[in-house]
């Protein structure tokens, strides 16, 4: 009997959501190949949006019902987690079928392959060719992502990383405005992803050469039973942790953000910025809570100078960038910053602070994107920072939803971004790191100069004489406008509700 | 002390329930609504309705005014200990512990408020309809005087501290508004901005004692603070009563915040009877009064505010001798006689029933002043100079006969009104000390002095007119108020006391307590009226001849400090003004130097190192990995220094 096989007994309605994502990225690969070109897009976008709502039901429905533990971890923070990058899924793919805004058709370029300006390229574009899979890609990073957040053993979690990465490779190159520099973007994201995956799979070999197991709450039982330290511990750990912040962006592992988030098209930046963030942080909670949780007093003192690094590098750079993008970029980085505060808390009140702080940021984050997408010159976007002088009188409900989530991002009263950062000075506050806090403070100060710079540049600065042109969007890029600056709003003068749920489901499983 | 111990005393039942409205009383809150919708209409209606704004203004008050009538013959139906009302609105403020309503109350004390704050009000509304015929903005100005009416019956009608603070700012606003009414004119616009200033300075010790109420008692209602007050201790009493005193100098213009008052006049005269007669300055005593449970427990406080009446009446009086302004001098009179009143306030209940009588008594006779001066300024082309006046009773005999009734009043002469308040405050204070009983009888004799050179140098003697001036009696939209004003005068006091019986009213509000005096009232009625007597006949003597054009150098230094309002303006220069002026020179330097060049400093260094950061983003991949790898490298270098042993 000790032959046979046992098959694992799993169960299907918990892990329902990633399945339907991951079988309908499939089923958009076999309609690339298979279905003609006219109908190919709207057979996508169905599909798409189809399979992003249906697991977002599904999730919604199971939610509470069932929880597993092993290589995958069902538990409140990655439901909320999942559900989270679920509608930034969505918000984002809208903001991907956008077809109004640039002349030439969508965001994306035809074939990657032709050289911009090309006799090749023209051919493709009167033609009507459109790049349609942007759309199973974005599937399988989706997937990814979900993975990464529930990976409950050190294999899992590495495979979740690369599901993930691959397809945002692909995806940042593909910009139909600008090529060069978004095929740049991607091979050096690609390049240094690479290398940051390589020392996540070494400190992962270094935790089982320790524990002997790659499940997250083997290795802390490994800990607790063997109290002895040795290198291999803060290696195996050390190396880990580099490749978890090395996805969301922290410094000293943050060079590729600026150069991708400029590169990659707008809608696909909006996508990283936001879902790949809460992914990574997600994948990174859990790390060190489950596996590490017991150990917090000896890697604290490192995320510590980390976290104050990447607030304060993050909001210095960012003063002297004069292309928007670029900008928002550094801005990331600090955010990435402001949200490490609350992990290094290692408190339910961190954890519920970071989801919080993650779904505003994601929100903000995409609308900040969907109006930089919209201001354009010459075809493209017009994102040096002189082209947004006098933004406001040209377009006041386009100026006025920026400033909006510049304010989020700073930290303003009545945004999300307030209560954000609020609850995660808050949680750190309790888990007495008060002299981060203090950091957090001065760095938010500084941010809120390059924040606000925006808002002076747009509505009390003269416009050039020739200004960009505000282009009227399709309803996929309304809506998500009128979305973010919901979420925005929402979250900031009514709280509650969202505070209750990510406090509900602040405890992770091991 | 002449009193030999008190015969009869009744203190005011402090914890008498509030009686359901019910009936009439449904209604006190249309009392405030009418006027406040007034306002509303004639503020919010631009050039709409622009001909019938001021009758608007004048029916919204007068119904009040009418409703006013029928709750007080409604309430004199009722026994004396079923004469006070509660009405809650709504609740206002809901923190915790911190609970109030907008909730009203009308007793004795509001409804005899009421009564005089409706009725002189409809009369100088009506009299604004002919005074300001002529002026553009007529509308506005009686949405401001509405304003003024519902923000003043707010304040006397509401049941708790927060809320008659609303009113009290609202009549702070409405009279910044009015003052500086012609706000072409600097020198109005100047006034109203230090009416508004000075008052301030007053609103913020009734916010300190609502504050301090809140902490001391937990609540701000009039009920649970005056039933809680014997809990408290002595000095949190003193404090309290001592910070509502400082208020009520501010709104009241009693020293030493008394200097907006006789800016005030820059306003027009309706504003000034208004401010004079039926609001503002009545606010203080109604809120010394109103707190009569607190001053009845701290003696230094009810002191305090005895030695600021007196303080007050005597320099108002003295400030009254020497303007040549007849609304100046008519205003320095108000301070004095508004002294007499917070005198007779913080005698405690000997005096409240008596501050209370004189303020209506002083409200009617006072009016009935201001617009008489009004309606000869109106014949003078505006002019204010009583030098050029003189002989003016035959042009215009309604306003003479008016002013005259005024005139008899202010001064006590049996059986105008002021007679009967004025002595009765005169007795209390020899009751209580005779330092401040001679006091009182002294400032009777110099308003003596003053009123009789004011009838003498406008009314009597020879015309001394400007040349263009042709005076005229006034229409009969002004008389018609004057002439209802004079007969007020001369009957208030009288009607007051022998059918109204004021002091048995108002006692289950304030209490009552009367002693027995060694000297015989006849007596002390006799030495006040001789002293009044003297005061006429030195005017008499003085004024007599010819008055001269140009006002005198070669005066006695008291006349010199009073034409300079007692140097008030210099004295408030010196203690605020210039210090405030040089702290905010100096915050203006400190802030352009120190605090801009730290910041600028601070951000230039924040963007130099940001200039230099940016080097290491050189675009090349081999770069990023090399400083990945740094970081990588220092990484675990800090976890083995800490991990490992």
């Amino acid at each position: 009997m000790d032959d046979v096989l046992i098959a694992p007994d799993i169960d299907y309605l918990a892990v329902a959501p990633m399945i339907i994502v991951g079988v309908t990225a499939v089923v958009g690969v076999l309609v690339e190949a298979f279905a003609p070109r006219r109908p190919r897009r709207g057979i996508q976008l169905v599909l798409t949006f189809g399979a992003l709502i249906a697991a977002f039901v599904v999730l919604i429905s199971q939610a509470g019902t069932r929880v597993i533990t092993g290589s995958l971890a069902i538990d409140g923070p990655s439901l909320v987690l999942q559900g989270l990058i679920l509608l930034i899924a969505i918000v984002s793919a809208m903001l991907m079928a956008e077809r109004r805004v640039d002349p030439a058709g969508d965001a994306f370029s035809p074939r990657a392959s032709a050289l911009p300006g090309s006799e090749e390229e023209r051919v493709l574009s009167t033609r009507g060719f459109m790049q349609t899979e942007v759309w199973p890609l974005m599937l399988f990073a989706v997937v990814g992502m979900m993975l990464f957040t529930a990976a409950n053993d050190l294999l899992v979690m590495f495979i979740a990383l690369e599901i993930m990465s691959l397809p945002l490779y692909l995806l940042a190159g593909m910009s139909r405005r600008r090529r060069l520099l978004s095929q740049e973007a991607a091979l050096k994201y690609f390049i240094l992803g690479a290398f940051s995956s390589a020392f996540f799979i070494f400190g992962a070999a270094m935790l089982y050469g320790f524990s002997g197991t790659i499940s997250l709450p083997g290795i802390a039982d490994a800990l607790s039973a063997n109290p002895g330290q040795t290198p291999l511990i803060f290696i195996g750990f050390g190396l880990v942790v580099i490749g978890l912040l090395f996805k969301v962006g922290a410094v000293p592992f943050h060079q590729w953000v600026p150069d991708v988030y400029q590169g990659s098209p707008s809608a696909v930046t909006a996508f990283m910025a936001a879902a790949v963030k809460v992914a990574a942080f997600g994948a990174l909670l859990r790390f060190l809570y489950v596996a590490f949780g017991g150990a917090r007093w000896d890697w604290q003192p490192a995320l510590w100078i980390i976290a104050i690094a990447t607030m304060l590098v993050g909001s210095i750079l960012a003063i002297t960038q004069t292309d928007i993008k670029r900008m928002l970029a550094y801005s990331s980085i600090a955010q990435a910053g402001f949200i490490l505060v609350g992990v290094i808390a290692v408190n339910p009140e961190g954890v519920a602070a970071v989801m919080f702080y993650l779904a505003a940021y994601g929100f903000a984050t995409l609308g900040a994107f969907a109006v930089i997408s919209l201001v354009r010159q010459d075809g493209g976007e017009a994102t040096h920072l002189s082209n947004w002088a006098g933004l406001g009188k040209r377009s006041p409900v386009l100026a006025l939803s920026m400033s909006l989530f510049m304010l989020s991002f700073a930290g303003i009263p009545l945004t999300s971004g307030f209560i954000g950062k609020f609850t995660v000075f808050e949680a750190a506050i309790l888990a007495d790191a008060v002299p981060l806090v203090i950091v957090g403070v001065i760095a938010s100060i500084i941010a809120a100069f390059f924040y606000v710079r925006v808002i002076v540049l747009m509505f009390f600065t003269e416009p050039a004489e020739v200004g960009p042109t505000v282009v009227l969007p399709s309803v996929f890029t309304t809506l998500v406008l009128a979305i973010s600056v919901a979420v925005t709003v929402i979250l900031g003068v009514f709280p509650q509700p969202v505070l209750d749920l990510v406090e509900q489901a602040n405890v992770f499983l091991r | 002390m002449i009193g030999t111990g008190a015969v009869v005393a009744q203190t005011a039942p402090l914890l008498a329930p509030l009686n359901a409205a019910t009936g009439i009383f449904q209604y006190i809150w249309v009392l405030i609504a009418l006027p406040l919708a007034g306002a509303i209409i004639l503020l919010t209606t631009g050039s709409l309705l622009k001909r019938w704004g001021h009758i608007i203004g004048v029916a919204t008050v007068g119904v009040s005014a009418i409703l006013g009538i029928i709750m007080l013959l409604e309430m004199m139906g009722r026994s004396a200990d079923d004469r006070a009302f509660g009405q809650t609105a709504f609740t206002w403020v809901f923190a915790g512990q911190f609970d109030v309503d907008v909730a009203f109350q009308l007793d004795q004390l509001s409804m005899v408020f009421v009564l005089l704050i409706t009725i002189v009000g409809t009369l100088i509304h009506i009299y604004s309809i002919g005074y300001m015929a002529h002026d553009p903005d007529r509308k506005r100005f009686f949405g401001f005087l509405n304003l003024f009416i519902a923000a003043m019956l707010l304040l006397v009608l509401a049941d708790n501290y927060l809320l008659l603070y609303v009113g009290w700012e609202g009549v702070g606003l409405a009279s910044y508004l009015l003052i500086g009414f012609w706000q072409y004119k600097n020198s109005a616009a100047a006034a109203a901005k230090k009416a508004f200033v000075i008052n301030r300075v007053g609103d913020v010790g009734l916010s300190l004692a609502i504050m301090l109420m809140f902490v001391t008692f937990g609540s701000v209602t009039f009920s649970s603070v005056f039933a809680n007050a014997g809990e408290a201790s002595d000095s949190t009493l003193t404090w309290i009563g001592l910070l509502l005193l400082l208020a009520a100098a501010g709104k009241s213009a009693q020293f030493p915040l008394q200097a907006w008052l006789l800016d005030a006049m820059e306003g027009p005269t309706p504003v000034s009877a208004l401010i004079h007669a039926a609001t503002m300055v009545t606010a203080g005593v109604y809120l010394i009064v109103r707190s009569n449970a607190i001053y009845d427990r701290t003696v230094f406080a009810a002191t305090a505010v005895v030695v600021v009446g007196v303080i007050t009446m005597i320099i108002g009086a003295i400030i009254g001798s020497a303007k040549d302004d007849i609304k100046k001098a008519l205003a320095g009179s108000t301070m004095s006689q508004i002294g007499y009143m917070v005198l007779a306030a913080g005698l405690g209940p000997i005096g409240y029933v008596f501050a209370i009588f004189h303020l209506l008594t002083h409200g009617v006779f006072k009016a009935n002043l201001f617009l008489s001066a009004g309606s000869v300024m109106h014949g003078m082309n505006n002019g204010v100079n009583m030098r050029r006046f003189g002989a003016l009773r035959a042009a215009m005999i309604i306003t003479f006969g008016a002013f005259t009734a005024g005139y008899l009043a202010i001064i006590g002469i049996p059986p105008f009104s002021g007679f009967y308040s004025k002595d009765k405050i005169i007795h209390a204070a020899f009751e209580q000390s005779n330092i401040v009983g001679i006091a009182g009888v002294l400032a009777a004799g110099i308003t003596g002095f003053y009123m009789t050179r004011m009838i003498v140098m406008t009314f009597f003697g020879k015309a001394r007119w400007e040349d263009d001036a042709h005076p005229h009696e006034s229409p009969p939209v002004m008389t018609i108020p004057l002439i209802i004003l004079g007969f007020g005068s001369a009957f208030t006091g009288m009607a007051l006391v022998y059918w109204g019986d004021i002091e048995t009213w108002l006692t289950p509000v304030t209490g009552l307590e009367e002693r027995e005096l060694a000297i015989p009232t006849v007596v002390l009625e006799m030495l006040t009226l001789a002293t009044v007597l003297v005061g006429v006949g030195v005017a008499i003597w003085i004024y007599r001849r010819s008055v001269p054009i140009e006002p005198p150098q070669k005066v006695s230094v008291l006349t010199v400090a009073a034409r300079q309002n007692m140097f008030d303006d210099a004295i408030n220069d010196v203690v605020a003004v210039r210090p405030t002026w040089y702290t905010a020179r100096f915050l203006v330097w400190f802030d352009n130097r120190a605090v801009d060049g730290f910041v600028n400093g601070l951000a230039a260094a924040v963007g130099g190192v940001s200039g230099r950061l940016r080097r290491i983003q050189t675009g090349f991949t081999r770069t990023y990995a090399l400083v990945m790898v740094i970081g990588v490298l220092a990484v675990l270098t800090a976890l083995g220094l800490v991990m490992l042993p």
